[in-house]
């Protein structure tokens, strides 16, 4: 029969959104009275159509009347000017329509038929005057044209017909096969297909972009030639995937210069956490590091927990919203995938964007077209993102930081990573442990594959430019996944349904394949049954799809059918895809012929080693000139307001960070509510135990010595996890870096000496990396206004992110100061290292003295602390970070709301004392009782400031220097962000 | 029928001790599937309260696994069903309803008990089961997006606004809200019937239980009459949009290191428990 579409308007009668988003819209310049919101189903039917009464059927089930209206093939009329809709593009995931779909099955019980399908989409009505092209700018704020397709409508044109019913079907040729590809060409047009991609025989055009240089292009050229046939596309694009710096860390893992012939990763990362283990003996706390999708320590006797943090930097660039969606979600399979899968627990975040209140005008191609997302966009989206991400899969997200800087507009960094928990063993079997075994069949459960994320492994190992593929972007769909997880982690592995278990992320089944393939060598796939979103794909696509919410497991023959039934009770798509063998081979079938085979020592091994060179070259920036102001109230003030020291709470308040009933110390804290350094989780029930997550990280100083930064991110981390009462040898890092233009050899020394400060202070702070990742490209690349090349590089970028075990966490302290009455210490030094700090940053400067550390003497420092933390004789305790003592003190104080009476030595430039930015310090309160029991403990570390009383902070050295009303030091604090 | 709470229940200030009372012989169902995700709290906060319970995926009810009959406490725990696609809790509600509505209304004539927390307190809400007047289970409020427009994390005051089995000797409930759709709106004729019949169980409040007035972020969502949990008109089924269950113990509670250094001065004694454990003694009470 003809193919039926039926359109259901949905509205709320008095919308309660409506106010605040018309607000919202409006704060972006947009002269907007009323932005009204229009929920819209389309119905898309071709063997069945639905009467009035079933679409009436439908529409009630679709709202709530109390609140709500629906219209079935009615355009909604109220009064607006323009209409603006928003649906997605063919292809895209549509997770609500997925939902409105379900229902109208269940209520009529049928199933919908193949290509039969709901798609949803957002009708704006606006009220106000806009100009043509200010109407355009408002559909690109409420649209991404990556993901959305936008119609717009006057008032006149929509009359009373309304919006056009349209339905984003994907039409594609049929059943395309896998093509040869002749490599045996000239050196330019084979470098050009390694940077460029295939030229896809069909239309013409270049496939995007392999990331494959002449050398790795020589290698599979000669080694086809070597077996006499040409490759297919499919080997081409696996090979890419697989040898891409994404999955492989090529430059981690590379020669570098005469002196680390082994690689960065194995000399100063691995060879960090094995000189640390082999010291701790019998008190390492390590599980599993490096080889699983997470790394992992001791819990307790009972359970593990594990930490893993990825970045999603390109695809949140392009759109911020699915970018960072998929990011936090793709992070929760490498906790799903670790070992036979450990429950997500805790998300944490970490953004570097650009000032929200900057408008760059750059652009990725000539003549002003595809214009960069603005920071205030990119941020939005972002944000959201991982909130929708952790909020829908019931995963507390408490811990985070957002930074900005200038360098972050062309390419933001999005960190987002998980802890999962898990047992150490179940009935027996070791659950941190997996092998795959020849014979056990290959079942890939969850989402179905589409065109979406093609490419994004080898995209991201380039540079962001006009090339970038639009297929790149991933949607999200965090419910299919929280169904997959939940059978996953709760059902079948204490079944002992399947034996090894790993998430597909970058290169979507060719990586996860091929790396499960490792544990028994070998694998068969038939490429025809992987379950599609829609017919079309070729098998190179298929293949490297990086479509969302899918596990890749090895299910013995035996299991086979429990697991597959308990699959289908719990509405999670299964399909077997092929067998794991040890024929040393990946071998990949599509319908009946064999359309890859390559050997997997080729696959995993074959890439040719590189030899990096590196130079290094140390910069010098000139002092800031400027004199002390003799009263600071204002320079406080303004150091409180500055965007990386304020409050983001706005970010901290819409992340559910107390769902499965752990929390203990949150993000904000206080009754002045102030962001926290660290938090702290409780992860099993009845156990007096909990986890504590923190993080360092300090771009401002790498331009400056990436070696000291390093250790400046070191120190941060561990320490936040020390204010809290975690102590030291509990204490578990994990590294990411985030470097830019790592072609260049003087960016490769800045990489190399960083690395090498990993190593030192780890070593000497005893705490192991348990895992870690690195994004090497971190560029823009692009043109401004005038079609003037401009490149905007991120400023090499480590973050160190800290896990750690409390004892007993009703013995954990917070941030804020309590009690009138009570003493304020700072415990350790502080000398004149303001390089890099915030407070030249305010004063326009960079400057050269970063702070140094002695992580010996930190040691003992930290174990001292810890001591007073043990015997509770601490009320508060906060460390120095970012900003210095200065505002540490003002953040205690904002914290408890109480004022403070601090005296300073009158040494050094006050100015400077306040805001330096020395490490190892720490601000603590403590009862006057204590005071003899405390010092006793802390020794000359700690050093007497005043004490906690009255209305406000008064800050005097040999003068006063500060006086300030708390109320007033909260409302600088908070200012920035108000109304986010 | 309206369950009165008893009248002269000792009020239990501040945090109650650990129950050493034994636990009941009747079980709870939570439910789970589709995207809820607060079931292991709340199998813990009632098996620390007295209560066994299975976490059964509604599949499992509809494919006649298992069997509602076999429980007394019937819970709809906090969550994402469906992801809040089609409104928060409804899709869950349309699963239920058109798959196990015979079974649901046999569940509520016999002599047990409904919890929604969260998004099972918007599932409540879409089947009906509240404010259920007359034994009507029709749709009469809705849990509309928060004035705010987006989910808002935080911890909130929660005043006991009627005396029934759920409220007795509850001075105050501190926990957090985390949702994005809990702005209880209703007609003026369902607000004046909710009232009079007691069934606003509980009420957004300051600290010192002085009223939010509608104030943020006391009322954290705009919710008419600062209503955070309503009542079936038989008192038998509740919903709450806040989580109790998330808060059991005394270090959940976002002041506690503050109350503990409080508490250490005057030489109190630290409780391990929190307030928020009365609600779920309350509900196994009913059984004992």
């Amino acid at each position: 029969m003809e193919s039926c579409v039926h359109r259901i308007e949905v509205r709320y009668t008095t919308d309660p959104r409506l106010k605040m988003r018309t607000s919202r819209i409006r704060s972006l310049g947009f002269a907007v009275d009323e932005l009204h919101l229009i929920d819209v189903y389309t119905l898309y039917t071709s063997t069945r159509d639905f009467s009035k009464t079933e679409l009436a059927d439908i529409g009630t089930q679709l709202v709530n009347p109390v609140v709500q209206k629906f219209l079935a093939d009615t355009p909604t009329q109220i009064p607006f000017d323009y209409a603006i809709e928003v649906g997605f593009l063919p292809g895209v995931t549509d997770n609500v329509g997925a939902t409105a779909r379900q229902t109208i099955e269940d209520f009529f019980s049928l199933k919908f038929a193949e290509g039969e399908a709901v798609y949803t989409s957002q009708l704006f009505l606006v009220s106000g005057t806009l100009s043509p092209a200010e109407l355009q700018k408002l559909a690109v704020t409420l649209a991404n044209p990556l993901v959305n397709r936008v119609l717009i409508k006057t008032r006149t044109e929509y009359g009373n017909k309304g919006m056009d019913p349209v339905v984003p079907v994907v039409h594609l040729d049929e059943l395309p096969t896998a093509e040869t590809v002749n490599l045996d060409i000239e050196d330019m047009e084979l470098a050009r297909i390694g940077k460029e991609g295939i030229v896809d025989s069909l239309t013409g055009q270049r496939r995007g972009p392999l990331a494959l240089d002449l050398a790795q292009m020589r290698a599979i050229r000669d080694n086809f030639a070597a077996q006499g046939r040409m490759p297919t596309d499919i080997e081409i694009e696996s090979l890419a995937q697989t040898w891409s710096e994404h999955c492989k860390h090529t430059i981690f893992a590379s020669a570098m210069d005469d002196d680390v012939p082994n690689g960065l990763y194995k000399t100063f990362i691995q060879a960090a956490t094995n000189k640390i283990r082999a010291e701790k003996g019998d008190k390492d706390i390590c599980v599993t590091v490096f080889t699983d999708n997470s790394g992992s320590i001791i819990f307790d006797d009972t359970y593990l927990v594990t930490h893993k943090v990825e970045t999603h930097n390109s695809p949140s660039a392009l759109d911020p919203f699915g970018g960072a969606l998929t990011g936090i979600v793709g992070v929760n399979r490498d906790t799903i995938g670790f070992g036979l899968g450990a429950k997500p627990c805790i998300n944490f975040y970490g953004y570097c964007v650009g000032d929200p209140d900057c408008d760059p005008a750059l652009f990725r191609g000539k003549n002003k077209s595809t214009p960069i997302l603005s920071p205030r966009q990119i941020l939005d989206g972002v944000v959201r993102g991982v909130g929708v991400g952790g909020n829908c899969s019931g995963i507390p997200t408490p811990q985070g930081w957002c930074l900005f800087d200038n360098r972050y507009v062309g390419k933001p960094l999005v960190f987002a990573g998980t802890v999962g928990v898990m047992p150490l063993e179940h009935a027996g079997r070791k659950l941190y442990e997996k092998e795959a075994a020849p014979g056990d069949f290959i079942v890939v459960a969850g989402g179905r594959v589409g065109k979406d994320g093609i490419h994004g492994a080898t995209f991201s190992s380039e540079a962001l430019d006009h090339a970038s593929p639009v297929t790149a972007v991933q949607i999200g769909d965090p419910i299919t996944q929280k169904k997959l997880s939940d059978v996953i982690v709760n059902e079948a592995r204490d079944q002992e349904l399947y034996r090894s278990i790993t998430d597909n992320g970058a290169g979507g089944i060719s990586c996860s394949v091929a790396e499960m393939a490792k544990e028994c060598n070998g694998c068969h796939v038939y490429l025809d049954k992987v379950p599609l979103k829609y017919h079309g794909m070729a098998p190179w696509e298929i293949w490297i799809s990086e479509s969302q919410e899918r596990m890749t497991l090895a299910v013995p023959p035996e299991k086979l059918d429990s697991f597959m039934s308990l699959m289908q009770s719990r509405d999670v798509e299964a399909t077997v895809i092929g067998k794991f063998s040890d024929s040393g081979k990946c071998v990949v079938e599509w319908h009946g012929k064999v359309v890859m085979e390559i050997t997997l020592d080729f696959l995993h091994d074959g890439a040719p080693k590189k030899h990096l060179k590196t130079t290094y070259l140390k910069t010098t920036y000139p002092e800031p000139e400027s004199f002390c102001p003799d009263r600071l109230d204002a320079t406080m003030r303004s150091m409180l307001g500055r965007k990386n020291l304020c409050s983001k709470e706005f970010i901290s308040i819409q992340y559910d960070h107390t769902v499965q009933g752990g929390h203990v110390l949150g993000p904000v804290q206080g009754a002045g509510r102030v962001q926290s350094l660290a938090t702290l989780t409780k992860v099993v029930p009845g156990s007096k135990k909990g986890v504590g997550l923190s993080q360092g990280i300090f771009p401002s100083y790498s331009e400056i010595d990436s070696y000291l930064m390093a250790g400046a991110a070191i120190d941060t981390a561990i320490r936040g996890l020390i204010a809290i009462g975690v102590p030291l040898d509990t204490i578990a890092i994990l590294d990411n870096f985030c470097w830019c233009s790592s072609d260049e050899p003087e960016r490769l020394g800045q990489l190399k000496r960083a690395a090498q400060g990993c190593y030192d202070y780890a070593v000497q702070f005893g705490t192991p990396f348990i895992s870690g990742k690195d994004s090497m490209y971190n560029d823009f690349s692009g043109f401004d206004a005038e079609d003037n090349p401009v490149k905007v590089s991120v400023p090499p970028t480590l973050l160190i992110s800290s896990i750690g075990i409390h004892a007993d966490v009703a013995k954990s302290v917070s941030m804020d100061a309590k009690i009138e009455g009570d003493l304020v210490y700072v415990i350790g030094e502080t000398s004149e290292e303001l390089g890099g700090s915030e407070y030249f940053a305010l004063l326009g400067g960079i400057g050269n003295t970063i702070p140094k550390l002695d992580a010996t003497l930190l040691k003992a420092r930290y174990g001292r602390l810890t001591d007073a933390l043990t015997h509770e004789l601490v009320a508060s305790a906060f460390p120095v970070s970012h900003g210095g003592l200065g505002t540490a003190l003002a953040k205690v104080a904002i914290a408890g709301q109480l004022g403070m009476d601090i005296t300073i030595p009158s040494a050094m430039r006050p100015d400077y004392y306040l805001f330096s930015e020395s490490l190892g310090r720490f601000v603590v309160t403590v009862a006057p009782d204590h005071k003899r029991a405390f010092e006793r403990c802390c020794g000359a570390d700690a050093q007497l400031l005043g004490r906690v009383g009255g209305k406000n902070l008064r800050i005097t050295s040999d003068k006063l220097l500060l006086d300030l009303p708390v109320t007033e030091l909260t409302n600088a604090y908070k200012a920035p962000f108000r109304g986010y | 029928m309206t369950i009165a709470a008893q009248r002269n229940s000792p009020r239990v200030t501040g945090l109650t001790q650990r129950s050493e009372l034994a636990m009941i012989d009747e079980k709870a169902l939570i439910m789970s599937g589709f995207g809820i995700n607060s079931e292991m709290e709340t199998k813990e906060v009632l098996a620390r309260a007295g209560m066994d319970a299975d976490i059964v995926h509604i599949n499992d009810l509809i494919a006649g696994r298992k069997s509602l009959s076999e429980y007394r406490l019937l819970v709809f725990p906090g969550g994402f069903s469906y992801g809040d696609d089609t409104g928060a809790g409804n899709a869950y509600a349309n699963r239920v309803r058109n798959n196990l509505w015979v079974d649901l209304l046999e569940f509520l004539d016999g002599d047990n008990l409904v919890l929604g927390i969260c998004n099972g307190f918007q599932i409540l809400a879409n089947l009906g089961l509240v404010p259920a007047f007359d034994k009507h289970y029709a749709r009469d409020i809705a849990l509309m997006p928060n004035r705010g427009g987006r989910l808002e994390c935080r911890f909130v005051s929660l005043k006991p606004a009627a005396d029934n089995l759920w409220t007795k000797g509850i001075e105050r409930l501190y926990c957090p809200v985390a949702h994005g759709e809990g702005n209880l709106s209703c007609s003026a004729d369902t607000l004046l019937r909710l009232k009079r019949q007691k069934m606003i169980a509980f009420t957004y409040c300051h600290d010192d239980l002085t009223p939010a007035y509608g104030e943020y972020p006391w009322n954290p969502n705009g919710s008419v009459e600062d209503i955070a949990g309503i009542t079936s008109a038989d008192g038998k089924v509740l919903g709450l949009m806040p989580h109790p269950e998330r808060a059991m113990e005394f270090v959940n509670l976002y002041d506690w290191p503050l109350r503990k250094e409080e508490m250490r001065r005057k030489g109190l004694t630290v409780p391990t428990e929190s307030m928020n454990m009365q609600l779920f003694r309350n509900a196994i009470g009913y059984f004992r």
